[in-house]
């Protein structure tokens, strides 16, 4: 039987917008099991971002529940978000989001930092992550200095290291050239079946889903179509 | 350690604008311990000075005497006993027989201390010996300021006049065998020095004296009608002068090391709006607001700890070059300062003023780096990662 790592009932969120509110989450039900390579598709402002952050436990739900590996993202203090955040899930942005100043390699140990490893431990899981992404010859580069593909893939490193549960990508693609969108899709999907983490994309980009084995569209906050497809690339 | 390999990281990255900040907050760290070190270093040459010229290692006093007070000079006399001669034949005490009197220069009255001291005396740095060569009672000696003041020279001649201790007035004409240099005002300005059996004779006060300096050797002990005065009564007036003009001087530190933090602030403050991309990213990294807000503080507070070290830098070589060729007083020179001066000060950088200067801004460029930090635990980590915040 597929293990159940997040569920979502009848999850509701509101933003104030000036005196009125914006219903960006309406009702909305979904599940997800382990080693899914899921989609969340749909126009801009029809909740994906929301949903993904609350999964992420960046953000809190106005209604309803959303449980994360048994956790109730309402429920959790900061401490306990960041402790959830920090150990099993990983993020992927748009921008990438790699901190500036430091190397490819200190980017993606960075997520290592926070959890008590020995220096040997945590050196063997940057080089693997590396591996994984291919970027183990520029582990002394700064991210200026990395194209927008190597970029992402420093990204996706940083997500994988700490091998979490959940990947939560934004976007991923979207500043990306087809190549380089290829590249990077195929690296995650080898990583979902090899690790069994599941992804979670937040996506209107062809090329992404292409690559998906369940795509679940959004509008207005709604799920209006929650599909499993079959035939999916690198399936 | 987290925060504080991350935060220097940070802070390096960060470029020019560290290096800005730091090269000002380097500039109150040396500026405040250099002028502590000024201070420091004339304070102690000023003791050092005091007490070679006037104080020695004590002094035993009349009961009556008060040197700020004329009133009680007329009384202050006493003899000397023969324990008090004993010390006296083997240099461990020195007196002094101390009276008012009126000086006529050029025809001009002006009032003045006659000071009568041993012309073989080692205690104090004083050179008595000039009065030792001639047992003629019409030689005296005086201090440059003196003879600034009296407009007199070496061979001028000068008629003075006081009473005796029966009040009876009496005069003489007295020659400048010596004119001295003297750091210390309080043994120049208005004192005429004379042999001690001189003005003894003068005064009708034989084997008596107002004052006995204690020399390195005397081993303390009391004499029956005298008072011990140690350095800390004899020096008190002057350490006031000097902590009071470190007070004046710390004003001027607080404003450039208030500039200093205002940077900081104000980088913080930038920093932390510029920054929030970065913010939201490390939470969704995992990281708590404390920890952040402990970085971001942290970030602050080491541009003082960058700032110590630029300030070695260039600080270390320029107290040693001002140390060894010390910083000129010449013009002070004929200024009526009352402070003992010397022709040039040597700053003295205690271990003591190093620490607490390191200190002092390191805790304040913490403090003004953690209030700004706090506005990160206010932030939501939604908004921190689309830099929606203004």
């Amino acid at each position: 039987m597929e293990e159940k790592i997040i569920s979502i009932e009848k999850l509701v969120k509101r933003f104030p917008v000036g005196k009125t509110e914006f219903v960006a989450l309406n009702n909305l039900s979904a599940s997800f099991v382990r080693g899914e390579f899921a989609g969340l598709v749909g126009p801009s402002g029809s909740g994906k971002t929301t949903l993904l952050n609350i999964i992420g436990s960046l953000d809190t739900p106005s209604e309803g529940e959303v449980h994360v590996l048994d956790k109730s993202i309402s429920l959790l203090s900061h401490k306990q978000s960041a402790k959830l955040r920090n150990r099993h899930i990983g993020f992927i942005f748009q921008t990438y989001n790699l901190l500036p100043v430091y190397t490819v390699y200190e980017n993606v140990e960075f997520a290592l930092l926070l959890q008590k490893l020995s220096g040997p431990e945590r050196k063997k899981a940057v080089m693997d992550a590396l591996e994984w992404v291919g970027l183990t010859d520029k582990i002394k580069s700064k991210p200026s200095m990395l194209s927008g593909g190597e970029c992402q893939r420093v990204a996706i490193a940083r997500s994988m290291v700490k091998r979490p549960e959940i990947v939560l990508a934004d976007e991923p693609t979207a500043n990306l050239d087809s190549k380089n969108s290829h590249h990077i899709l195929q690296t995650m999907k080898k990583l979902n079946r090899e690790l069994k983490t599941t992804f979670i994309f937040a996506t209107h980009d062809e090329k992404v889903m292409q690559y998906l084995d369940r795509i679940i569209s959004l509008e207005d906050g709604k799920v209006v179509k929650d599909e499993l497809i079959k035939n999916s690339k690198n399936q | 350690m987290l925060a504080i390999k991350l935060a220097f990281k940070n802070l390096l990255g960060a470029g020019l604008r560290t290096w800005l900040n730091v090269t000002v907050l380097s500039f109150a760290f040396v500026l405040m311990i250099f002028y502590n070190g000024m201070i420091d270093g004339w304070n102690r040459q000023s003791r050092k000075d005091t007490q070679a010229w006037e104080t020695g290692e004590g002094q035993f006093w009349q009961p009556e005497y008060d040197r700020y007070d004329p009133y009680t000079i007329q009384d202050s006399h006493g003899a000397m006993s023969e324990e008090i001669q004993s010390e006296i034949a083997k240099k461990n005490l020195v007196p002094v027989l101390i009276a008012q009197a009126t000086a006529y220069p050029q025809g001009r009255m002006q009032g003045v201390t006659l000071k009568g001291i041993d012309p073989d005396q080692t205690i104090l740095k004083l050179p008595t010996k000039a009065l030792s060569k001639t047992n003629d009672s019409d030689y005296a000696m005086i201090g440059k300021r003196m003879a600034t003041s009296l407009k007199m020279d070496v061979g001028d001649r000068l008629l003075i006049r006081w009473r005796d201790k029966n009040g009876t007035f009496d005069a003489r004409e007295i020659e400048i065998i010596s004119v001295f240099k003297c750091d210390v005002p309080s043994v120049d300005k208005g004192q005429i020095f004379l042999r001690l059996e001189v003005l003894q004779e003068m005064m009708g006060m034989e084997n008596e004296a107002t004052l006995l300096v204690a020399g390195e050797n005397f081993k303390h002990r009391d004499f029956k009608n005298w008072v011990f005065r140690d350095q800390d009564f004899l020096l008190a007036d002057m350490d006031k002068i000097i902590q009071a003009k470190k007070a004046g001087g710390t004003i001027i530190q607080a404003l450039l090391l208030i500039i200093a933090l205002i940077a900081i602030f104000d980088t913080q403050v930038l920093s932390i709006f510029r920054r929030q991309k970065e913010i939201g990213t490390y939470i969704a990294l995992g990281l708590t607001r404390s920890q952040l807000v402990g970085i971001f503080t942290v970030e602050g507070g080491a541009h003082s700890i960058l700032a110590a070290l630029l300030g070695a830098v260039y600080g270390i070589p320029l107290f040693l070059w001002i140390n060894k060729v010390g910083i000129s007083m010449n013009y002070t020179q004929g200024m009526d300062i009352d402070l003992p001066i010397g022709e040039a000060i040597y700053p003295y950088y205690s271990l003591q003023l190093i620490t607490i200067s390191i200190i002092l801004v390191v805790i304040s460029a913490t403090i003004v780096s953690y209030l700004p930090a706090r506005k990160i635990s206010k932030m939501k980590p939604t908004d921190a990662l689309r830099g929606k915040l203004q």
